[in-house]
């Protein structure tokens, strides 16, 4: 049993691997749609924790569960000085900025020598394991299903589908939205750190535009209602192209189509279960 | 080390009016949507390299001369704006959805219309053909520019001048600036805002080809993805100029295009591109309404 098991994971670990970090980025996805706002930046947040920790591993060769610390608060840092004047203003405008933030990042990693310019960085020590990508996504989606559950759980959905009856109601909006933000900002460099060393290479154009978009679209295939919904979206989109090949191709062409359609005729995505309440 | 940079200033101004041109030229169609329909319509970028294929096509196979492929490609990208205007944002109008279920609407789309157009035409360079326009120097004393530059500035000159004309002046502007300011109450005066919406996204598709083809024509590159680099540009273009703001529009893509200029002749070819998107960020610290904006009213 164990053998098969072995076998098992040497032939599907990268594809084990790429199902629990793209739940990660989808969680980070929803903690900002949570709020009602759209971050387009999520690629660059990643990207920040993948080059970040990849550089404290490979040149300080920092403890690993330092260098996740690190991975998750960069970003977190980069998030606070974006977030903090574009979310007084339209939802438009962290949108945007964020597509700034992912094509500053674009042309500074592929002009530094320091992060090895556009061949990336090689040769980061594979030091993450299947219990660590589980273990965290459980910890993520357990935080979230107890903040849906909570007063502020109530606070976000309140934002979210009508912002300014929330404030007058009382609700903290650059508050609520800028901290929606950060921890969006950590769980992606979470998951960037925990790819980086899984895959032992990473480049400037793992973290594009394109990529940003994949992570909306898984979101918003599995729904927002819950977090699991964003979840089961990312298995499906990262397990899809594994089983029907031909798909591969096309990879992006899917993720688009299913974009239009989540928004125009399922906006609960597929999973429209919601998570009750406790207390008042 | 200053007299060279002295004698080099004149010819990268040149170079960058001519670059802040095509962004202007681009930004203008993206911001009379935002402007006039509320929504960040993404799939702009695409009419971009729609314009320059289509340009292609007609210079190649049907061997157009240039002052005849420029309209017919405006005009076909022009119609398949409204569209595609019609298919992915008429429902989302009519459900009244939030300004970010449009944006993501049309993300989606852009995806699918690029990957699909990656597959179908490959991600190989193309090029128009070299007779189409002389790309001769004309120097003025120390300056060199050719006359595709030429036709870039001076249709964006008499293109500017012209929307600004027909907003200020005419009874279809009047529609326009109404539906901008309150849509609802446009439609209650007995504006006929479909047909509005409809005009305006085939004039804003028409105005994203032309700039398609004429950067196609001045750089001689056209490849699916050109429209994508084009929309992040004109993303930090409007948001500096100000949402929906035309001339912030055309000021803001001048002002680009002579930094990047003279940043590529002067620090760093390879920073060039970051300029626009530094700009991006500190007009959203220091002044988000934009160059000329005034700040924005919340209402329920």
């Amino acid at each position: 049993m164990s053998a098969f098991l072995d076998n098992f994971m040497f032939s599907y670990q990268a594809v084990i691997f790429a199902v629990g970090i793209n739940g990660l980025l989808a969680l980070s996805m929803y903690a900002v749609l949570a709020v009602g706002q759209l971050s387009l930046g999520q690629a660059a947040f990643m990207g920040i924790g993948a080059y970040v920790s990849a550089l404290l591993t490979i040149n300080l060769d920092w403890p690993f569960p330092a260098v996740l610390l690190a991975a998750m608060l960069v970003p977190a840092l980069l998030a606070l000085l974006i977030g903090g004047p574009t979310l007084r203003l339209t939802g438009v405008y962290l949108a945007l900025a964020t597509i700034a933030i992912v094509e500053i990042l674009r042309i500074f990693l592929n002009a530094s020598s320091y992060t090895g310019g556009a061949l990336g960085l090689s040769g980061i020590p594979n030091k993450t394991t299947v219990a660590l990508i589980y273990g965290s996504l459980a910890v993520v989606l357990a935080g979230f299903v107890l903040v849906a559950r909570s007063r502020l759980g109530r606070a976000m959905e309140a934002v979210r589908e009508d912002e300014i009856a929330a404030g007058v109601m009382g609700v903290n909006l650059p508050a609520i939205k800028l901290g929606a933000l950060i921890v969006s900002a950590m769980i992606a460099g979470l998951a960037g750190a925990l790819n980086a060393h899984a895959n032992s290479f990473i480049g400037p154009n793992d973290y594009s535009f394109e990529h940003a978009v994949t992570i909306i679209s898984f979101a918003l295939l599995g729904g927002i209602g819950s977090p699991f919904g964003p979840v089961l979206g990312a298995a499906i989109l990262t397990l899809l192209p594994e089983f029907l090949t031909s798909l591969q191709d096309f990879k992006l062409v899917v993720n688009g189509f299913i974009i239009v359609v989540a928004v125009l005729y399922m906006p609960r995505g597929l999973l429209t279960w919601r998570i009750g309440r406790v207390g008042r | 080390m200053l007299a060279q940079i002295l004698q080099q200033l004149p010819q990268q101004l040149v170079n960058g009016l001519v670059l802040g041109s095509t962004y202007a030229l681009f930004a203008l169609g993206f911001t009379l949507m935002f402007g006039v329909l509320g929504v960040i319509n993404l799939t702009y970028g695409f009419y971009f390299t729609t314009g320059a294929f289509l340009a292609l096509y007609g210079t190649k196979m049907l061997a157009m001369p240039i002052w005849l492929a420029l309209p017919a490609a405006a005009i076909v990208t022009g119609l398949l704006a409204i569209v595609l205007d019609t298919i992915l944002l008429t429902p989302l109008r009519r459900k009244k959805a939030p300004e970010l279920s449009s944006l993501m609407v049309t993300l989606g789309g852009t995806l699918l219309l690029y990957s699909s157009m990656t597959g179908i035409f490959g991600t190989e360079i193309r090029r128009l053909p070299p007779a189409i326009i002389s790309h001769a120097a004309i120097t003025f004393g120390s300056v060199r520019i050719n006359l595709s530059q030429i036709l870039i500035v001076v249709t964006t000159v008499l293109i500017v001048g012209g929307l600004l004309a027909v907003v200020r002046f005419t009874r279809f502007g009047l529609s326009m600036r109404s539906m901008a300011e309150n849509g609802e109450a446009a439609e209650l005066m007995g504006v006929n805002t479909d047909a509005v919406v409809r005009l305006v996204s085939f004039i804003s598709g028409a105005l994203g080809a032309t700039a398609g083809v004429l950067i196609g024509l001045n750089f001689n590159a056209i490849q699916p993805y050109m429209g994508e680099a084009m929309m992040l540009k004109g993303f930090a273009v409007i948001i500096i100029g100000g949402l929906g703001d035309i001339k912030g529009a055309l000021i803001a893509g001048v002002v680009i295009g002579v930094l990047e200029a003279l940043t590529a002749g002067f620090i760093s070819s390879e920073l060039k591109d970051a300029v626009a998107f530094i700009l991006l960020i500190a007009t959203l610290w220091f002044r988000p309404v934009g160059l000329f904006g005034r700040a924005p009213v919340k209402r329920a």
